[in-house]
C-alpha cells in the first residue's frame, strides 16, 4: 500500500515541498534536510587497502591450476575474403592444447578481426603458436575514412550483408535513411525555416573530431573454467550480467549454469560491457582442452580493436535574436563507428538550450575499421565542443557575455545557478570585472587578446555540460544480518573504480545505526542479486537506493525481534547508534541479532520505481584556464573549475575522483589522443601507449570541485550517478579558452600546435598554415555534410 | 602488405609479425630467440642497466655466456628474501614475480616500458620489470609494493595513498607507490614538482594524478592539510 510523503526537493534557495508516493517497503526518503551521519561523509574506500598492497586481485592476476594461455590471431588487413586457415603445425607445437578458427569463406571487415586463437601452457608459447599458423587472405577493397566513405563510388563495407543493428530505436518522430555505408536519422522539432527567418543573427561553422581510444590499464580478457556442464567465467568486465547473458547465449548454456566473477577491474569506460571473444572463444577452447584458458588482449589488441570513440564532422548553424535568445539550431553530423554504429552527436544540441526549432541530422557511416564501443557519455563530448564554440561564437556576435547568454537559454535552472557559482569561484573571470571580454576577438578580427606575458598569452573559457538520470530497475540487493551482529550487504554487479563498493556500507550503516567496520560488501559474481552494468551513469542511481530499501527493511524485520524482547509493540520500537529502543529501554544491535531466529535474517529488495521528483536532466560548467605559446601552439590548462551537480554525494572523497577524472580525460581528448591510420594500408600507425597519448601527470592541470548539491526527490537516497557529466563540457571549456587566448577559434580535436598555430595565423589574416600532413584520412578533402 | 597471399617463411610468422604489433618476428625470418643467442642476452641487457648496478660481463674472450633455452636456476631478493626460481632465460623480471613468485602487485600493461604500470625498486631506483630479464636482476635487492607495508600496517605512503583517495580502479596504484617511494627516498621533503618528476612514467587512466601528488606531499609532511 503506497503512503504519501513530502519532502524538500530542489537546490540552495530554490527548495520547495514536493508531494511523492512511497511504494511498499521503501523508506522515507532522504532529502535537503536530512542530517546525516556516515553517508556524505569522505569515507575512504572500502578496497583502498587491497589496493594499496597489491592484494587485489584482477582477472589479469589470476591462475588457476593447470591454467593455460589463449591467444588471438587477428587479421591485419581493412578488409579480405578469409580463403584457408592451416593450423596444423600448431597444433603440433608441445604446449598447445586447442585451436579455434573463424569460419573459411567468411568476410573480414576490420583489421584486427579475429581469424583464429590458440591455447598453450604459456604465453609465449601460445604467441609462438600464432606464428605457426598459416593464413590465406584475399584482401578486398576497403575505405576506413568517414566522407570517403560516403562517396558514391566507396567500397561498401556490408556489401550484400546486413547491416548491424542499431544500438538504440531512434528517436521518435525521426526519419532513418540508408545508403550504401551511411545510415542516418533527421529529427524535426518546430519549424525550422520559419524559425531560421525570426533570426537577427546567425552563427554557422564545422567542427572536427577525431576517434578516442578507451585505452584502460587493464586490457580486456576473461578466464574460462568448466566444471563439468558449469562455466565459471572470470572477466575484466563492466556488466557481470551481460557478460553472464552473451556467454549463456552463444555456448546455449542456460543461465544458470554460467557464473561471471569480477572483483576488480583495471577500468573499463564504457568498452568492457560485452563478453566478446576474448570470453566466449576462452570457453571453447577450454571445453577442448578440458582446462581452464585465460585469454587476455596484448595491449596492441586492446588499443587496435577493442572500441572507440566514434569520429566527428559536424556543420552547425544557429539563429538568434539580438538580445540573445536562440530560436533555430540545425546540426548536420556524421562519423564512423567503424564496423558497429553509435556515432550520433546530437545531445547537447537536444538537452542544452531552448529554441523555436532545431533540426538534427545524424550519420553513421560505416568503415572498415574495429566497432566503436560506448565511451563516458556517448555522443556528447563531441557535441558539446562543437555546440559551446558556437555559443561563444554567437556571444562575440552579439557583443554579449557568454554566461549571459547561456543563462537566457539554459533549459536547466540549476545549470544557471551553477554558472553564477562558477563565475564566482575563478578569480581569473573576477579579474576581468566578472564578465568575459564582450567584443573580445574573433576570428579574423586580426586583434589578438588575452591577458599578454611575452608570448604566452593566457585565456579563459566555459562550457556547459548535460547528462541525464538513468537507473535499471533490474536491480536486487540483498541484506543479511547475522547472529553475530555482522551485516553483509550483497549485489553481483561491479565496482570498476567508482565506490559502489564503499557507499553500499556507508547507506547501510547509516539505515541500521552502526559503524562502517560492522558492515561487509560483496559485490561482483552473478551468483549474488542481479545488478547493472556500469554504464550511462546508472550504477548509483540503481543499487543506492535498493541498499537502502533492504537495509530498512532488515531494520524493521529486527525492530519485529526487538520488540518482543522489548516488550513494546514493534510499531514503537526506534532503531539508531545506541541500538533498538522501546518507550524506556533500549537494547543494542548484538543483543538483539542474537536472539534472530534461525542462523541470520535475509532480506532481498528490488529497486521501486523513481518516484515522479523534479527535473531529470544534470548540469555541470566548466571554466578552462590556459596558456598558449604563440611561437610554438603549445597549449597548458593551467586550471579547471568545475561545478557539478550529481543530487546527494554519497561519499565527496570518492565523488571528487569521479569528477577529476572525467575531466583529465576531456583535458586528455581536447590536446592529444588521436587514433591514427596509415592512408594507404588503412592500418592503425598507433596501437600503443607511446605514441597513442593519454595525458600524464605533467599535463594535468589544477582540478577544483565545486560540488552542487542537488535534492532532486527522484529516489530514497537522492544521490544520481557521476561517471559521464564531468567529461561532458571539458574539451570545449579548453577550446573556448584558447580561443579566448589566441583570438582564433580551434575548430578541430585534438587541438595539436600546428592546428592551433593555424588558428592563430589565420586571426591574424594570414594565409593558413600549411596543417600537418596527411592530417587526417583525407581532411583536404572533406566537405561539410 | 602486397599480395594476398601470407605465405611467410615457418617461423617468422603471418601478417600479425608484418604489421609489428606484438610478434616476435624481425621480418628476415629470424626470430627474437635466435637473435638474442647470437648477440647475447647479457650483453644487450647489460647495457641498458644504470651505473648502480653491475652488468653482468660476458666472459672469456669474445665469448658470451649462453643461457638456456630450457629454465635455468636463479635466485632474487625480493622484499628482503631470497627466493630461488627456475625459468627460461627470456622470462622477464615482471613474469618471475607474477607468474613463480604470486607477486602480482606489478601489472602488465604495454610490455615495452612505456606505462610504468610495473614499476619495482632495485636498489631503491625504480625500473620497469617488463623491460628486464629475471636473470639480470639477480644482483640487486628488489622491492615491490608487496614490501611496502609491515604485516598489516601500511606504510605512510600507502596510508597517505587511502585517506586520499589516490587510486580509483587501482591498476596503476602499485606502479605510483614504487614510484612515489623512490621519490622520497630521494627528496625526504619533496616538491609537487619532485613527484610529478617520479611519477612522470606512470600513466593512469582514471585520474588519480592530482591525489597522488597530494598524498606524497601529505606522506612527506610537505603537503598542504589533508
Amino acid at each position: 500500500m503506497a503512503r504519501k510523503h513530502t519532502l524538500q526537493a530542489g537546490y540552495d534557495g530554490h527548495l520547495e515541498p514536493i508531494t511523492v508516493n512511497l511504494p511498499d517497503g521503501e523508506p522515507e526518503p532522504w532529502d535537503a534536510q536530512s542530517k546525516l551521519r556516515i553517508v556524505g561523509r569522505p569515507v575512504p574506500r572500502l578496497d583502498a587497502v587491497a589496493k594499496v598492497t597489491g592484494r587485489a586481485k584482477y582477472t589479469q592476476d589470476i591462475t588457476l591450476p593447470g591454467m593455460l594461455y589463449g591467444r588471438f590471431l587477428r587479421c591485419p588487413y581493412p578488409a579480405a575474403l578469409l580463403r584457408n586457415v592451416d593450423v596444423s603445425r600448431a597444433k603440433a607445437l608441445p604446449g598447445v592444447k586447442a585451436v579455434w578458427t573463424e569460419k573459411v569463406g567468411r568476410k573480414l571487415h576490420y583489421q584486427g578481426q579475429e581469424v583464429a586463437a590458440v591455447a598453450a601452457t604459456s604465453a609465449d608459447l601460445a604467441e609462438e603458436a600464432l606464428r605457426l599458423i598459416q593464413v590465406d587472405y584475399e584482401q578486398r577493397p576497403f575505405v576506413v575514412d568517414a566522407t570517403k566513405a560516403m562517396a558514391a563510388d566507396a567500397p561498401l563495407v556490408f556489401a550484400g550483408e546486413k547491416l548491424p543493428d542499431a544500438e538504440d530505436a531512434p528517436p521518435a518522430g525521426s526519419k532513418v535513411t540508408a545508403k550504401g555505408n551511411v545510415r542516418g536519422t533527421v529529427e524535426n522539432e518546430g519549424d525550422l525555416e520559419a524559425a531560421f527567418a525570426e533570426a537577427e543573427v546567425i552563427v554557422e561553422g564545422t567542427y572536427r573530431t577525431q576517434v578516442q581510444v578507451h585505452s584502460a590499464l587493464e586490457p580486456h580478457g576473461s578466464i574460462a573454467r568448466w566444471e563439468g556442464d558449469e562455466l565459471t567465467v572470470w572477466s575484466s568486465t563492466q556488466a557481470t550480467f551481460g557478460v553472464r547473458e552473451q556467454v549463456a547465449a552463444a555456448l546455449k548454456l542456460p543461465k544458470n549454469k554460467v557464473r561471471v566473477l569480477c572483483e576488480y577491474m583495471g577500468g573499463g569506460f564504457g568498452a568492457k560491457f560485452s563478453a566478446g571473444p576474448w570470453s566466449i572463444v576462452a570457453a571453447k577452447l577450454a571445453r577442448e582442452a578440458q582446462a581452464p584458458v585465460k585469454m587476455m588482449l596484448t595491449r596492441h589488441d586492446e588499443q587496435l580493436c577493442s572500441g572507440n570513440r566514434p569520429d566527428s564532422v559536424q556543420w552547425l548553424k544557429l539563429g538568434a535574436k539580438r538580445d540573445g535568445t536562440l530560436v533555430a539550431i540545425h546540426l548536420k553530423s556524421y562519423g564512423t563507428p567503424g564496423v558497429g554504429t553509435g556515432a550520433g552527436v546530437g545531445g547537447p544540441v537536444g538537452a542544452l538550450y531552448k529554441m523555436k526549432a532545431r533540426r538534427v541530422e545524424e550519420s553513421d557511416v560505416f568503415t572498415n575499421t574495429r566497432a566503436a564501443e560506448a565511451f563516458r557519455a556517448p555522443g556528447h563530448p563531441q557535441g558539446c565542443f562543437a555546440l559551446e564554440q558556437a555559443m561563444d561564437e554567437l556571444a562575440q556576435k552579439l557583443g554579449m557575455d557568454p554566461i549571459e547568454l547561456r543563462k537566457k537559454n539554459l533549459q536547466n535552472p540549476v545549470q544557471v545557478a551553477e554558472l553564477e557559482r562558477g563565475r564566482n569561484e575563478v578569480p581569473a573571470w573576477k579579474d576581468r570585472g566578472g564578465k568575459l571580454s564582450a567584443t573580445g576577438p574573433g576570428p579574423g578580427s586580426g586583434d589578438i587578446g588575452g591577458d599578454v606575458r611575452g608570448d604566452i598569452r593566457r585565456g579563459i573559457g566555459m562550457a556547459c555540460g548535460v547528462w541525464y538520470k538513468f537507473y535499471s530497475q533490474a536491480t536486487q540487493v540483498e541484506v543479511e544480518v547475522h547472529k553475530d551482529g555482522r551485516v553483509e550487504v550483497k549485489n553481483g554487479a561491479q565496482d570498476i573504480g567508482t565506490g559502489t563498493r564503499t557507499y553500499m556500507a556507508q547507506i547501510t550503516a547509516e539505515e541500521l545505526g552502526l559503524p562502517l567496520e560492522a558492515i561487509t560488501v560483496r559485490l561482483g559474481d552473478t551468483n549474488l542479486p542481479v545488478g547493472p552494468g556500469s554504464g550511462g551513469s546508472i550504477t548509483t542511481p540503481s543499487i543506492a537506493p535498493t541498499v537502502r530499501a533492504a537495509a530498512y527493511q532488515a531494520g524493521q524485520k529486527l525492530k519485529d525481534v526487538a520488540a518482543g524482547l522489548l516488550k513494546v509493540p514493534a510499531g514503537e520500537v526506534t532503531l539508531g547508534m545506541e541500538g533498538f529502543r522501546g518507550r524506556t529501554k533500549t537494547m543494542t544491535w548484538k543483543q538483539v541479532c542474537a536472539r534472530i531466529p534461525g542462523d541470520k535474517l535475509t532480506v532481498v529488495a528490488s529497486r521501486a520505481k523513481d518516484y515522479q521528483g523534479l527535473k531529470d536532466r544534470m548540469g555541470g560548467v566548466q571554466f578552462a584556464e590556459v596558456e598558449v605559446d604563440m611561437r610554438t601552439g603549445v597549449v597548458r590548462v593551467v586550471r579547471m573549475t568545475v561545478v557539478q551537480d550529481f543530487g546527494r554525494p554519497l561519499n565527496p572523497l570518492t565523488a571528487e575522483s569521479q569528477i577529476n577524472g572525467g575531466v583529465i580525460q576531456g583535458v586528455s581528448y581536447a590536446l592529444f589522443e588521436d587514433r591514427r591510420l596509415d592512408r594507404h594500408t588503412g592500418q592503425m600507425v598507433n596501437p600503443n601507449l607511446e605514441a597513442y597519448k593519454i595525458l600524464t601527470v605533467n599535463d594535468c592541470p589544477e582540478i577544483r570541485v565545486v560540488m552542487f548539491d542537488v535534492h532532486p526527490g527522484f529516489n530514497n537516497t537522492g544521490a544520481i550517478g557521476l561517471g559521464e557529466p564531468p567529461t561532458v563540457p571539458t574539451a570545449a571549456a579548453i577550446a573556448n579558452a584558447i580561443a579566448d587566448a589566441i583570438g582564433g577559434r580551434v575548430r578541430e580535436l585534438p587541438m595539436t600546435p600546428d592546428r592551433v598555430l593555424a588558428a592563430i595565423a589565420e586571426a591574424r589574416g594570414e594565409k593558413r598554415a600549411q596543417a600537418t600532413p596527411g592530417a587526417d584520412q583525407g581532411s583536404d578533402q572533406r566537405k561539410a555534410p | 602488405m602486397a599480395g594476398a597471399k601470407a605465405d611467410a617463411p615457418p617461423g617468422a610468422g603471418t601478417s600479425q609479425a608484418e604489421e609489428g604489433g606484438g610478434a616476435a618476428s624481425t621480418g628476415g625470418g629470424l626470430t627474437r630467440r635466435e637473435l638474442f643467442q647470437g648477440i647475447g642476452a647479457a650483453a644487450v641487457v647489460g647495457g641498458m642497466l644504470g651505473d648502480s648496478r653491475r652488468a653482468r660481463a660476458a666472459t672469456g674472450p669474445g665469448a658470451p655466456e649462453v643461457l638456456g633455452p630450457g629454465k635455468v636456476p636463479l635466485k632474487l631478493t625480493v622484499n628482503g628474501t631470497e627466493r630461488a626460481l627456475s625459468v627460461e632465460p627470456r622470462t622477464t623480471l615482471l613474469d618471475a614475480l607474477r607468474l613463480e613468485l604470486d607477486l602480482t602487485g606489478a601489472k602488465p600493461v604495454c610490455d615495452r616500458g612505456a606505462c610504468g604500470a610495473c614499476t619495482v625498486l632495485i636498489d631503491g631506483d625504480p625500473v620497469v620489470a617488463c623491460m628486464m630479464l629475471a636473470i639480470d636482476a639477480q644482483d640487486g635487492s628488489i622491492a615491490t609494493v608487496e614490501g611496502l607495508a609491515e604485516g598489516d600496517k601500511l606504510s605512510p605512503l600507502q596510508q597517505a595513498f587511502v585517506e586520499h583517495d589516490a587510486l580509483q580502479c587501482g591498476f596503476c596504484t602499485p606502479g605510483m607507490l614504487m614510484a612515489c617511494t623512490a621519490v622520497l627516498v630521494q627528496h625526504p621533503k619533496p616538491t609537487a614538482e619532485n613527484v610529478r618528476h617520479g611519477v612522470a612514467g606512470n600513466l593512469c587512466r582514471c585520474g588519480t594524478y592530482p591525489k597522488v601528488v597530494a598524498a606524497t606531499l601529505a606522506a612527506a609532511g610537505t603537503g598542504k592539510g589533508g
